[in-house]
C-alpha cells in the first residue's frame, strides 16, 4: 500500500458518519456470514457454522434491545430498569403466533389449542389469543403490545413528573409485576414453562439451518433500520428537544414545550424497538418464558449500554455484543469462575472507561488520525456536562 | 491507562482462542449441562460433580470402547434460553456424544427442540411431571406414578389421612402432580371440601399465613396430611414455620417430593422429625452398592459430611446404563445407543435392578422415608415391587389414551391407543 | 444505646436458659430404685421387634405401672433409644460434640463408655407409634405434680379420649387445684356429655362449651348440628339446635377476631423483615445516593457470618445470635467500607455508574461465597429461645422468632435514627449529604464520612442477614430475593427519609398479608406492585417527600 491509497482510505473513513460505519459493518458481516455459511463445506476453515449463525443472531437481538435502552437513557435521561418487559411482550406476541403454527402437531394433537391449554382443561382459546395465528396480527402485536404498555406507563409517570430513581424503580416494579403475572398458569401464557416447542415460522421450519440464517439476516436488517431510525430521531429537531429535556427539563418547560409528551413519545418508540428485538429473539432461541421479565435481566441490559458507552448509539451495540460474547465464552471456558470475570469486567470498565468503550474510541481514533467527526465530539462534551449535573439527582439529606 | 486497555483487550482475545485449542484427539466426550451459578446452582452443582465422579471412575476402569472419557462442563447459569444455546454449543461445536443435564422442567423444555434437531442424547435425572417422551431423552428420575401416587396411598392406608392439603410452588411440576393427585383422590372418594390446594411463587419465604391456614384446615377433626410439591428454596422457610407454629408430624404429616438429604443438610431437622418424603433412593438405605457409592462420593468431593440424594442415584443409573449400552453396540452413535438402551438393566443403589423401559423411563422401587434428627431419612414403607415409570398419566383426561413406546412397530413417544395415531413428533 | 440493647437481650436469653434448666432437672430427679421384672422383659424385646409389631408391645409396656415406664417411653419418643449391637443392651444415647455417643443404660441408669455411631442401632419408630406413645405418656402424666405437664396431658387426650381416660378425668377433676387444667378437663367431659348425654345434659353442655375455643369443640358442635338438622326433630331438639347454632356463631366470631389479630401480626412481622432488609439501603441509597445493587449481598454476608459464628462456637448456639449481630455488623461494615474506598469513591457525582459497578460487585461476592462455602445452603441453627410459639389460646399463637424479629427491627430502627440525629457522626453524615462543599469548608472530612456512612448502611444490611438466617435459606442467592423489595420499600417511603422507610415497610407487609388469604400469595404480590406503581404517580416522591430547597 503506498502513501496515497492509505491517505484516501483515511479520507474515506473520515467522511463516513457513524451511521455509515454501523450499517456498513452490519451489511458486510451479514453477507460474509451468509456466504461462508452456505458456500463452504463444514470442514472448511472458512465455514461459519450454524451454531455461530444462531449465536450471532441472538447477539444482534440483544444489540437491538440495547439500542432501545440507549435511546431513552442516553438521549432522554430515562434510566429504564424495565425494558425487559417490552422485550418480553414482543417475544410473547411472537411466541403466541409460533404456538398457533404448531397446529395439530402438538403433544396432544389439538388443532385449536396449544398443549398447555389442553393440559389445563381449557376448551377454547381465551379472547386475547384471538387472531394469534395470523402473521400480520403477530407483527402488529409486536409493536402494539409494548407500545401500549409504554404509552400507559409513560403517560402516568411522565405527566406526574416521576423522575430519577423513582422512575427507575417503578420500571423495575413494572417488569417484576409482569414476571409474577406471567408465572401464573391462569394467565394463559404457559406459566413458568412459557411457550416452547415451536415448529415453523411463516411456513419455514425452524429446525432448518436456512431458516436460522434467514432469521439472522432479518435481525441484521432490523438492527440497521432501527439504527437509522434512532439516528434520524436524535439528529432531528425532535431529538434536540429530547436531549434538552434530559439536560434541563424545567428550562424546556419554561420555553413552552411540554417535555412529558416528548418523553412519552420516545419511550414508546424505544419500547417498540425492544418489542421487535424480543420477537426476533424467540424463534432463534426457541423459548419464551417469564424469566425474560426478571428485573435482573433488565439491569443486565443497562449494563451492556453502560459498558458500550451510553451517549452513542453504536456504543450500545458494541456493549451488548461484547458482554454477551464474553458471557458465552466465559461460561464455557471457566464455568466455575466466570462470574468473577464478568463482575470484574463491569467494575473495571466503570472505573477505567467512564464513558464506556465507545467513549474510549475517539481517543484511539485520534491517535490513528482517523478522527474528524467534530460533531460527535461536541455531543460527547455536552453529554459529559449533563452527566455532571446529574440526570439523576442524588437524593440529599438524612433522616428527618 | 494504555496498558490497562491493552490487557483488557488481549485477555478477551486470549480467552476466546483458548476454547478453540481444547480439542483432544481420541476421546469420548460427555457434556455436562448443569447450572453452576444462579438460583439452581444449589441443586445442580452436586449433579455436575456426580457426573465428573462417574467419568473418573469409568476412566480408572479403562474408559469406554478403549477410549478415555472427557467431560465438557458448561454453565447455563439457571438461564433457560442459555440452556438451549449451551446445548447447541455442546452438540454442534464440542460434538459431545452424550449430555447429562438439566434440573427444572423449563430447562428441559428449552433444551428439547435443540437436542431433537441435532439428534443428541440427554439423560435427565430429576423427578418430573411426565407428559413427555422424546426419542433423544432418557428420563431417569421419577414420573408422578413413581412418587406421588404411592405416597398418597401410604398416607391414606397407613396413616389414615382423609383430608388433604396440596401445597406447591406455582409451576408446571406441582400443577401437574396436584392435578393427577386431585383426580386420584376424588376417584378414591375424597370430597371437594376435604381438599385444599395452595400455590405460592418461587422462593416464597413468608409462610406464616399459609401455615396458619393449614393448621386451621387440619383442626377440623379429620386426619389431615399435606402433600408438598414446594420447590427447593422455599422449603426451609416452610418447614421452619411448621416447626415454630407447632405442627408436628403426628398431627399433620407433610410428605414432600422435592425435599431430600441435600435440601435438609442446610437445616436443623429436630422440629421436622417424622415428616415424610417419597423418593426412589435414600442415603440411609443399607446395601453394598450404596455404601460403596457413598464412600466414593465422600472421597471424590473431599468432605465427610456431604450427603447423597435421589437425583444423584438417577445420574448414577443413567450413566451406568449409557456405558452399558455403548459397550453393547460398540459405538456412541446416538441412534444405535438409543435402541440399545431399552432393556438395559443396572443394579439400584437401594437393591434390586433398574430397567430402562421402551418409554425411556425407568422401573424403580418407591420408598417413603421419615425425616430423622440427623437430616437423614428412615424408610418406613416401600413398594413390594419396582414401579414402571409412566410417561403419560392415566389420571389426566388429556393423556389417558397416550402411551410411549420407542420400540418397533410403534416407535413413538406420543401414541394414541384409541386413534392409533402418533402426534407431536419433530421428525 | 447498643450496650443497653445487648444487655436487654442477654437478660432475655438467660431467662430462657433458666426456664429450660428447670424442666431438665425435673426429668433427671426421677430416681430409680427397683425395677419391675415384667418391664425388663418387655423392654428387652424392643430390639427384636419389627416396626409394625411395635404398637402392641409398647402398649404392654405402658400398661405396667412403674416409675420407669414413663422414662422408657419418653426416651423412645425422643428418638434417643438405641441398643448396643454387641449384646443388645438398651441405652439412652446422646450425641457428643466429638461425634461419639454417650450412653446410659436405661434400666440401671449406669453410664457406659462413649462409642461410635456404628456400635449402636436405633430403636425405630414412626408417626403412628409416636402418637400412640404420646397418649400413653399423657395418661401417666394426668397425675403429674407439675401443672403444665398435666395441662399438656389433658390437651393430648382432648381429641379422642378413651373410656378409661374419661373415668380417670372424672375422678381427678374434683381434686384438681389448677383452674386451667380443671377447665380443660371440664371441656373434655362436656364434649363427652354433648355427644352421648340426654337432651337436657346436652343443652347444659352447649352452654358450658360456648366459650371454649378448642377446635374439637367447634368440630363436635358443627358435626352434631349438621346431623340434627338433617333429621326429624322434636321440640327439645329444635331448642338444642338453636343453642348449638348460637354457640357456633359465638365461637366463629371469636375465631375471626383472632384471625384478624393474627393477620395484623403477620403483616407486622413481614413488614419488619422488609424494614430490616431495606433500612441499610435507606442509608446507602437514600442518604448517599448510591444505587447499591450489592446491598442484597451484604445481607447474604451477614447471614454467612452467623453461620461462621456458629461454626467457631459450636457450644454457644444459644448465644450465637448475640455474637453474630455485632460480628455481622463489623464484617459487612468493613466490606462496605472496602467497596466504598475501592470503587464507589471514584464514581462521585455519577450515581448511575454506581449501579453498574455495584452490580459487578454483587456478582463477584455471590461467586466468592459459592467458591468459599460451596453453592449449597449452609446450616444455621436456631437457638432454643427463637423456636416455638406463645400459645395464647387454642386458636391464636404468636411464634417467638417473629415476635423477637419485630422487636429487634424496631430497636435497630430507633438506634439508627438516634445515630443519625443525635450523634456527631450523624450530624456529619447529614451535613455531607446536604452540602458537601460547605461541609468540607467546615473541616468535615467528607471522604471519611462517606466511607463510614456506606459502612454503616452495609453493616445494618449485615444485621438483617443475621435475622434472615433464622427465617430462610443461607445460600448464595439469599440477597437477590430481597434486593428488589428493599428498593421498593425505600422508594415508596420516600428516598432519604427513615420514617418513610418504616411506614412503607410496615404498610407493604400488612397489605400483602391481608390480601394473601383473599387472592393467594402470587396475586397479592402483583396487586401490591401495581398499586405501588400507581401510588408513585400520585406522589412522585414517595410517602414522605423531602421538602424545601434541597429537593431540586
Amino acid at each position: 500500500m503506498n502513501m496515497k491509497t492509505t491517505h484516501t482510505f483515511v479520507e474515506i473513513i473520515r467522511k463516513m458518519s457513524h451511521l455509515h460505519i454501523v450499517v456498513g459493518t452490519l451489511f458486510v458481516a451479514t453477507i460474509y456470514v451468509s456466504f461462508c455459511n452456505l458456500a463452504f463445506a463444514e470442514s472448511s476453515f472458512l465455514h461459519v457454522s450454524d451454531y455461530t449463525v444462531s449465536l450471532f443472531g441472538k447477539y444482534l437481538c440483544y444489540a437491538l434491545l440495547a439500542l432501545a435502552v440507549d435511546l431513552v437513557w442516553g438521549y432522554c435521561g430515562i434510566l429504564s430498569l424495565g425494558h425487559g418487559a417490552f422485550f418480553g411482550l414482543g417475544g410473547y406476541a411472537m411466541g403466541m403466533y409460533l404456538m398457533r403454527q404448531i397446529g395439530d402437531r402438538g403433544v396432544y394433537g389439538n388443532a385449536e389449542l396449544p398443549d398447555f391449554m389442553v393440559f389445563l382443561n381449557w376448551t377454547e382459546l381465551p379472547w386475547y389469543w384471538a387472531g394469534s395465528s395470523s402473521f400480520l396480527w403477530m407483527v402488529l402485536m409486536v409493536f402494539v403490545a409494548p407500545g401500549i404498555l409504554a404509552f400507559v406507563f409513560g403517560m402516568l409517570a411522565f405527566r406526574s413528573r416521576v423522575s430519577g430513581v423513582y422512575l427507575s424503580i417503578m420500571t423495575q416494579a413494572m417488569t417484576y409485576a409482569l414476571m409474577l403475572a406471567f408465572f401464573r398458569n391462569e394467565m394463559g401464557f404457559g406459566g413458568n414453562n412459557g411457550l416452547t416447542d415451536f415448529k415453523e415460522i411463516a411456513g419455514f421450519s425452524l429446525q432448518d439451518p436456512h431458516t436460522k440464517l434467514g432469521l439472522f439476516v432479518v435481525t441484521a436488517i432490523a438492527l440497521a433500520i432501527a439504527y437509522w431510525v434512532s439516528n434520524y430521531i436524535v439528529k432531528s429537531k425532535l431529538g434536540a428537544i429530547i436531549t434538552a429535556t434530559r439536560d434541563a427539563e424545567s428550562r424546556v418547560r419554561f420555553v413552552g414545550y411540554k417535555p412529558e409528551y416528548y418523553k412519552v413519545w420516545i419511550f414508546v418508540v424505544s419500547a417498540m424497538i425492544a418489542g421487535v428485538a424480543g420477537a426476533l429473539y424467540v424463534p432463534q432461541v426457541g423459548i419464551i418464558n417469564p424469566g425474560e421479565f426478571s428485573p435482573l435481566n433488565s439491569i443486565e441490559i443497562v449494563v451492556w449500554v453502560a459498558i458500550g458507552g451510553r451517549y452513542t448509539l453504536y456504543g450500545a451495540i458494541i456493549g451488548a455484543i461484547l458482554v454477551s460474547y464474553a458471557k458465552t465464552r466465559f461460561t464455557a471456558i471457566m464455568p466455575e469462575a466466570w462470574l468473577f470475570a464478568l463482575g470484574g469486567l463491569f467494575v473495571l470498565v466503570t472505573l477505567l472507561f467512564p464513558k464506556g468503550i465507545a467513549g474510549a474510541l475517539p481517543g484511539v481514533a485520534r491517535r490513528f488520525g482517523l478522527d474528524a467527526n467534530t460533531n460527535d465530539n461536541k455531543t460527547n462534551k455536552n453529554n459529559a456536562q449533563s452527566e455532571e449535573q446529574g440526570t439523576l439527582k442524588a437524593p440529599r439529606a438524612g433522616g428527618q | 491507562m494504555k496498558l490497562k486497555k491493552l490487557i483488557a483487550a488481549s485477555s478477551i482475545i486470549a480467552s476466546s482462542l483458548m476454547a478453540q485449542v481444547a480439542v483432544a484427539a481420541d476421546t469420548i466426550k460427555v457434556g455436562v449441562l448443569h447450572s453452576l451459578s444462579g438460583t439452581m446452582a444449589i441443586s445442580e452443582t452436586t449433579l455436575k460433580d456426580t457426573v465428573l465422579m462417574m467419568i473418573e471412575e469409568q476412566n480408572k476402569a479403562g474408559g469406554l470402547l478403549g477410549k478415555k472419557l472427557e467431560a465438557v462442563v458448561v454453565d447455563p447459569a439457571s438461564n433457560w434460553p442459555l440452556f438451549a444455546e449451551k446445548t447447541r454449543e455442546l452438540l454442534a461445536k464440542e460434538k459431545v456424544d452424550v449430555i447429562f443435564g438439566c434440573w427444572t422442567s423449563v430447562s428441559r423444555k428449552s433444551v428439547l427442540p435443540v437436542i431433537e434437531e441435532l439428534n443428541g442424547l440427554l439423560f435427565y435425572p430429576v423427578q418430573y411431571e411426565g407428559e413427555e417422551s422424546s426419542k433423544n431423552v432418557f428420563y431417569t428420575g421419577a414420573a408422578p406414578n413413581q412418587q406421588a401416587i404411592p405416597a398418597v396411598d401410604y398416607l391414606m392406608n397407613d396413616i389414615g389421612a382423609t383430608r388433604w392439603v396440596l401445597a406447591g410452588t406455582d409451576y408446571v411440576y406441582p400443577r401437574t402432580t396436584n392435578k393427577i393427585l386431585e383426580a386420584y383422590l376424588k376417584a378414591k372418594g375424597v370430597k371437594d371440601e376435604d381438599i385444599m390446594i395452595n400455590y405460592t411463587p418461587f422462593g416464597h419465604s413468608d409462610w406464616q399465613g399459609i401455615v396458619s391456614d393449614i393448621k386451621k384446615f387440619g383442626s377440623a377433626g379429620k386426619k389431615t396430611a399435606v402433600v408438598s410439591t414446594i420447590n427447593g428454596d422455599a422449603n426451609i422457610p416452610f418447614y421452619k414455620e411448621l416447626g415454630n407454629q407447632g405442627i408436628s408430624a403426628e398431627d399433620i404429616p407433610v410428605v414432600a417430593f422435592s425435599v431430600g438429604e441435600e435440601e435438609l443438610s442446610g437445616f436443623d431437622t429436630k422440629p421436622l422429625v417424622g415428616h415424610l418424603a417419597a423418593w426412589n433412593y435414600f442415603q440411609s438405605v443399607e446395601s453394598e452398592e450404596n455404601d460403596e457409592f457413598i464412600a466414593a462420593w465422600k472421597t471424590f468431593i473431599g468432605d465427610e459430611k456431604r450427603v447423597t440424594n435421589d437425583p444423584m442415584e438417577a445420574t448414577y443409573i443413567g450413566f451406568k446404563m449409557w456405558a452399558k449400552a455403548v459397550e453393547k453396540v460398540g459405538t456412541t452413535d446416538v441412534d444405535a445407543v438409543e435402541q440399545a438402551m431399552i432393556g438395559v438393566a443396572v443394579p439400584n443403589l437401594t437393591g434390586g435392578v433398574a430397567v430402562m423401559n421402551p418409554n425411556h423411563h425407568l422401573s424403580k422401587p418407591v420408598l417413603i422415608g421419615e425425616i430423622q434428627e440427623d437430616g437423614q431419612f428412615e424408610v418406613v414403607w416401600e413398594t413390594p415391587d419396582t414401579v414402571i415409570g409412566d410417561a403419560w398419566s392415566d389420571y389426566l383426561p388429556s393423556s389417558m389414551n397416550l402411551v410411549s413406546d420407542w420400540t418397533a412397530p410403534i416407535k413413538c413417544g406420543n401414541y394414541d391407543v384409541k386413534t392409533a395415531k402418533c402426534s407431536g413428533q419433530n421428525f | 444505646m447498643r450496650r443497653f440493647i445487648s444487655v436487654l437481650f442477654c437478660c432475655l436469653v438467660s431467662w430462657y436458659a433458666i426456664a429450660d434448666d428447670d424442666v431438665n432437672t425435673k426429668d433427671s430427679t426421677a430416681a430409680s430404685s427397683s425395677i419391675d421384672s415384667e418391664l425388663i422383659e418387655l423392654v428387652n424385646q424392643l430390639p427384636n421387634t419389627k416396626l409394625n409389631k411395635m404398637q402392641p408391645l409398647v402398649e404392654n409396656i405402658a400398661a405396667i405401672k412403674s416409675h420407669k415406664t414413663r422414662e422408657v417411653l419418653q426416651i423412645l419418643l425422643a428418638g434417643d433409644l438405641y441398643y448396643l449391637k454387641s449384646d443388645k443392651t438398651l441405652v439412652n444415647a446422646q450425641k457428643q460434640n466429638d461425634g461419639n455417643y454417650q450412653l446410659t443404660n436405661i434400666l440401671t441408669d449406669e453410664a457406659l463408655a462413649p462409642v461410635k455411631k456404628r456400635a449402636i442401632r436405633k430403636i425405630r419408630s414412626n408417626n403412628r407409634l409416636r402418637s400412640a406413645i404420646r397418649s400413653f405418656i399423657a395418661k401417666i402424666d394426668l397425675t403429674d405434680d407439675d401443672k403444665s405437664t398435666r395441662y399438656g396431658a389433658v390437651e393430648q387426650l382432648l381429641e379422642k379420649p378413651s373410656q378409661e381416660t374419661l373415668d380417670t378425668m372424672r375422678s381427678l377433676l374434683p381434686l384438681e387445684k389448677d383452674a386451667d387444667v380443671a377447665n380443660l378437663m371440664q371441656t373434655v367431659l362436656l364434649i363427652e356429655q354433648l355427644k352421648h348425654g340426654k337432651i337436657d345434659e346436652q343443652l347444659s353442655a352447649v352452654a358450658g362449651l360456648k366459650s371454649s375455643l378448642e377446635p374439637v369443640v367447634l368440630n363436635t358442635l358443627s358435626a352434631l348440628s349438621e346431623e340434627l338438622s338433617a333429621s326429624e326433630k322434636t321440640q327439645e331438639q329444635e331448642q338444642l339446635l338453636t343453642a348449638m347454632s348460637k354457640a357456633i356463631a359465638t365461637i366463629e366470631s371469636k375465631r375471626s377476631n383472632y384471625k384478624f389479630i393474627e393477620n395484623v401480626f403477620f403483616g407486622l412481622s413481614l413488614g419488619s423483615v422488609l424494614l430490616l432488609a431495606a433500612i441499610g439501603l435507606a442509608i446507602t441509597f437514600g442518604v448517599m445516593g448510591v444505587i447499591n445493587m450489592a446491598h442484597g449481598e451484604m445481607i447474604m454476608l451477614g447471614a454467612y457470618t452467623t453461620y461462621v459464628v456458629q461454626l467457631v462456637f459450636p457450644n454457644l448456639i444459644e448465644y450465637s445470635l448475640l455474637i453474630a449481630v455485632p460480628a455481622a455488623f463489623v464484617v459487612t461494615g468493613l466490606v462496605g467500607i472496602l467497596i466504598e474506598r475501592g470503587v464507589i469513591r471514584f464514581l462521585k457525582g455519577r450515581p448511575l455508574e454506581t449501579l453498574l459497578a455495584t452490580f459487578g460487585i454483587s456478582l463477584i461476592l455471590q461467586q466468592l461465597v459459592r467458591t468459599v462455602f460451596s453453592p449449597l445452603n449452609r446450616q444455621v441453627q436456631s437457638p432454643e429461645w427463637m423456636t416455638g410459639s406463645w400459645q395464647i389460646n387454642p386458636v391464636f399463637s404468636l411464634t417467638f422468632n417473629r415476635l423477637y424479629i419485630i422487636l429487634f427491627a424496631i430497636m435497630v430502627f430507633f438506634t439508627l435514627l438516634m445515630i443519625l440525629k443525635k450523634s456527631s457522626l450523624g450530624l456529619h453524615v447529614r451535613a455531607v449529604s446536604q452540602n458537601r462543599e460547605m461541609a468540607k469548608a467546615l473541616s468535615i472530612k467528607s471522604d471519611w464520612v462517606d466511607a463510614i456512612t456506606f459502612g454503616l448502611g452495609s453493616g445494618i444490611a449485615g444485621i438483617a442477614g443475621v435475622v434472615l438466617s433464622q427465617l430462610t435459606n443461607v445460600g448464595p442467592n439469599l440477597g437477590q430475593a430481597y434486593i428488589i423489595d428493599s428498593f421498593l420499600v425505600v422508594v415508596f417511603g420516600g428516598v432519604g427519609n427513615l420514617w418513610g422507610t418504616l411506614v412503607a415497610a410496615m404498610s407493604l407487609g400488612s397489605i400483602n398479608k391481608f390480601l394473601e388469604p383473599i387472592t393467594g400469595s402470587v396475586l397479592a404480590n402483583i396487586i401490591v406492585l401495581v398499586g405501588l406503581v400507581l401510588f408513585i404517580q400520585k406522589r412522585p416522591k414517595g410517602l414522605f417527600p423531602q421538602k424545601g430547597r434541597a429537593v431540586d
